[in-house]
């Protein structure tokens, strides 16, 4: 009987981990153009970060290539150092213009 | 070696060291480097002169060092010295000298005391620059620093908008003249490959006479500037405006001379161009008697003398253009001699009435001045060509040389003779003789000023046997042969005394004389006095043209519409350009999200489509 893994190494084919990754994508970028909540929409962004990570690694699986994978530790990275740079800028802004409206927030336009 | 480059150097380390400290420097300071810098220079000049042995057979030539190089081109920091260079640099040194040590009475009152003697050092340096060069491209470097220098010194009273403006013309109507001079070197560049006098020279009879006469017109239109001929002869009256040692040395004695040395030492291509000698001749001869009427009624005495240059140097344009180089040479030395004192004795004259310059309210000044008398007349006598004094030599080798080229340049020069006697009296009479009619009470000047005019007024009695200058160039310039035809000289003579005669019947004994005349030709007394109004003639016909077209066609036309059109048309574009893109920047994060996006979609819809067509 195969195990868990085996299972996932050659019973699930790629194209599956990558549409899932796609929707995940889609489902990113919709929440970001259509959601007006900034935490709303940088938690769409960290959605389509990892929807990318999800095919990053399925790639890398499939090719038996470890270079997919140490790609994904460095999105993680930055993905983390954007959270902690991008929270600290909603602060501010929440702080100076008691709106988390992304709209409102236009003052560089022109 | 010679060191032929100390001549010019000293006076250039004068230059520096007053210009750059002489602000600082007490005025006995800036008199000793100024004055002994110009002195050693003349001694170098003597040192050389002992120790060169005959410079007729060999030329010394000194290579400093090679200027410019291009391929087969070549021009070198050359110094030469032969003897036509040699009379020159004694001309230019020593009246130099003299002019200088009067400079410091004269100007002993001046403002920019320290200013007026660096540039006076700056000029020795670059006129005998001049005279030393060995190529064309040297004599051209010392040629517009000489005019630099006058222009330089005739806006001396900067202060004064009639000095400023006649430097301004200085400079510009030599600018004219400067253009066909280097039209000219370009010519012989082409020509000859080389800017070397000896190499030009010796190349210059297997060329063609067109050429040749193509060249000589270009340099007789860069002598007519630098040396006052027709028609570019305008800036020298007026630069008068300058102080009168400036005048003596740089109007007078050497500057204005450049153009007749220049010629002179071009023989070689003149000789070979016979179109371009009879126009030398021909516009020596017209400058000559032109001035010369102009003189005849003018006021100012600075004015009087200044025509009378114009007139004396067409003089020697006559000599070199019938051929008599070394008779125009002559002439030049000569005239040094006895104008440099004429201006000095009418600066001493300007110093003793209080800076009067006009002849009418002088007079007298015998009894106040003897020495500046006595000197003058020394000066007049020369330059009216009296028997065996100095002028009497050289114009007498020019008229006997213009007879043999042609009767009538004869006849023309003698009766320029009996004005030039005529105009120059006067103005002797009207300063010296008479009662006083001006302010104040006249004086003599001081001794640093008699000395240069004592020393001047001997050598305009005795510089034309003490140095026969066609015998000196007798190897440069043959000289013509024929007989010597005394009837020629006693009718020039004759026209000589009667000038004098006639200007002391009119303003000495018949004083209410040129009053009577003056109103019965009025007309032609406006006109003459009025200078031919050639003036007015070149404003109407040439500067204001050209102001009034760089007005309309430079100014608004070229630089108004279409350059700053150009530019703020640019700016303009790219404003209004910007003002549409600028609506892109909606500030709103989503609609730029949703650019990405079409953006992102359309490529990769792209790429498929090119991957598709591909296969």
């Amino acid at each position: 009987m195969p195990d868990a893994l085996q299972v996932l190494n050659n019973g699930v084919p790629i194209s599956w981990y990558l549409m899932l990754s796609a929707v995940l994508f889609v489902l990113g970028v919709a929440g970001f153009l259509f959601r007006r909540n900034i935490i709303t929409v940088f938690m769409c962004i960290e959605l389509m970060l990892n929807a990318v990570n999800l095919s990053f690694v399925a790639f890398a699986n499939a090719h038996k290539q470890v270079s997919g994978q140490i790609f994904v530790f460095f999105v993680m990275v930055v993905a983390a150092a954007e959270a902690a740079v991008g929270l600290a800028i909603i602060l501010t802004v929440f702080k100076n213009r008691a709106t988390l409206n992304i709209d409102e927030i236009d003052s560089l336009k022109n | 070696m010679q060191n032929l480059w100390l001549i010019p150097a000293l006076p250039f380390l004068g230059f520096l060291i007053n210009g750059v400290f002489g602000r600082k420097l007490p005025k006995a300071v800036i008199n000793i480097v100024a004055v002994l810098s110009v002195l050693l220079s003349f001694a170098w000049v003597v040192k050389v002169f002992m120790t060169a042995g005959d410079l007729g057979a060999t030329p010394i030539t000194e290579h400093y060092f090679t200027w410019i190089k291009s391929g087969e081109f070549q021009v070198g920091w050359d110094f030469s010295v032969d003897k036509l260079t040699m009379i020159m640099l004694f001309i230019v040194t020593g009246i130099g000298s003299l002019i200088h040590i009067y400079a410091t009475g004269y100007m002993a009152h001046e403002e920019g005391y320290y200013r007026f003697f660096a540039y006076l050092n700056l000029f020795m340096f670059f006129m005998l620059d001049l005279v030393l060069a060995a190529n064309y491209l040297i004599l051209f470097v010392g040629w517009e620093g000489v005019g630099l220098c006058s222009y330089l010194l005739i806006g001396f009273y900067f202060l004064k908008k009639s000095a400023t403006t006649a430097g301004n013309k200085a400079f510009i109507v030599n600018r004219i003249g400067d253009f066909g001079f280097s039209l000219a070197i370009f010519l012989i560049v082409v020509n000859f490959g080389t800017l070397d006098f000896s190499t030009v020279f010796q190349a210059a009879p297997g060329k063609p006479t067109e050429t040749l006469t193509a060249i000589a017109l270009l340099l007789l239109v860069g002598a007519a500037g630098k040396s006052a001929q027709i028609p570019l002869y305008v800036w020298l009256p007026d630069a008068m405006e300058g102080p009168t040692p400036v005048s003596a040395l740089i109007h007078a004695a050497t500057m204005v001379t450049a153009g007749v040395y220049m010629c002179a030492r071009s023989a070689a291509i003149f000789t070979h161009a016979p179109i371009a000698m009879e126009t030398v001749a021909i516009i020596g001869l017209a400058t000559a008697v032109f001035a010369a009427t102009i003189g005849l009624a003018q006021n100012d005495i600075k004015k009087v003398f200044a025509y009378s240059t114009v007139s004396q140097l067409g003089y020697m344009f006559l000599g070199v253009g019938v051929g008599a180089f070394s008779a125009g040479i002559w002439h030049l030395m000569t005239h040094a001699f006895f104008k440099a004192l004429l201006f000095l004795g009418a600066g001493s004259v300007i110093h003793a009435c209080h800076g009067e310059q006009d002849m009418r309210h002088m007079g007298g000044l015998k009894k106040y001045a003897p020495w500046t008398c006595l000197t003058l007349a020394c000066a007049s006598l020369a330059i009216s060509g009296f028997p065996f004094t100095s002028g009497y030599f050289s114009k007498d080798a020019i008229l006997s040389a213009a007879y043999g080229h042609a009767p009538w340049m004869y006849w023309v020069g003698v009766i320029t003779a009996g004005m030039t006697a005529f105009y120059v009296w006067r103005a002797f009479w009207m300063t010296f003789w008479g009662e006083y009619k001006g302010h104040g009470h006249p004086h003599e000047s001081p001794p640093s000023m008699l000395g240069p005019l004592v020393v001047l007024a001997i050598l305009s009695i005795i510089g034309g046997f003490m140095f026969n200058v066609p015998r000196i160039l007798e190897n440069m310039f043959p000289i013509a042969e024929g007989a010597e035809n005394m009837t020629l000289t006693y009718i020039s003579v004759a026209f000589g005394l009667g000038g004098i005669a006639l200007s002391y019947y009119m303003y000495v004994v018949n004083l209410g004389l040129p009053e009577k005349i003056a109103t019965s030709f009025s007309g032609l007394y406006n006109l003459v006095y009025n200078k031919y109004f050639v003036d007015e003639i070149y404003d109407a016909t040439v500067v204001n043209p050209m102001i009034e077209g760089s007005r309309a066609v430079l100014w608004r036309g070229m630089d108004q519409s279409v350059i700053d059109g150009i530019v703020n048309g640019v700016g303009t574009e790219s404003r209004g350009v910007g003002g549409i893109l600028k609506l892109l920047q909606s500030g709103n994060i989503r609609s730029y999200a949703t650019w990405v996006v079409i953006g992102s979609v359309a490529l990769i819809l792209v790429m498929g489509a090119m991957e598709g067509a591909a296969k």
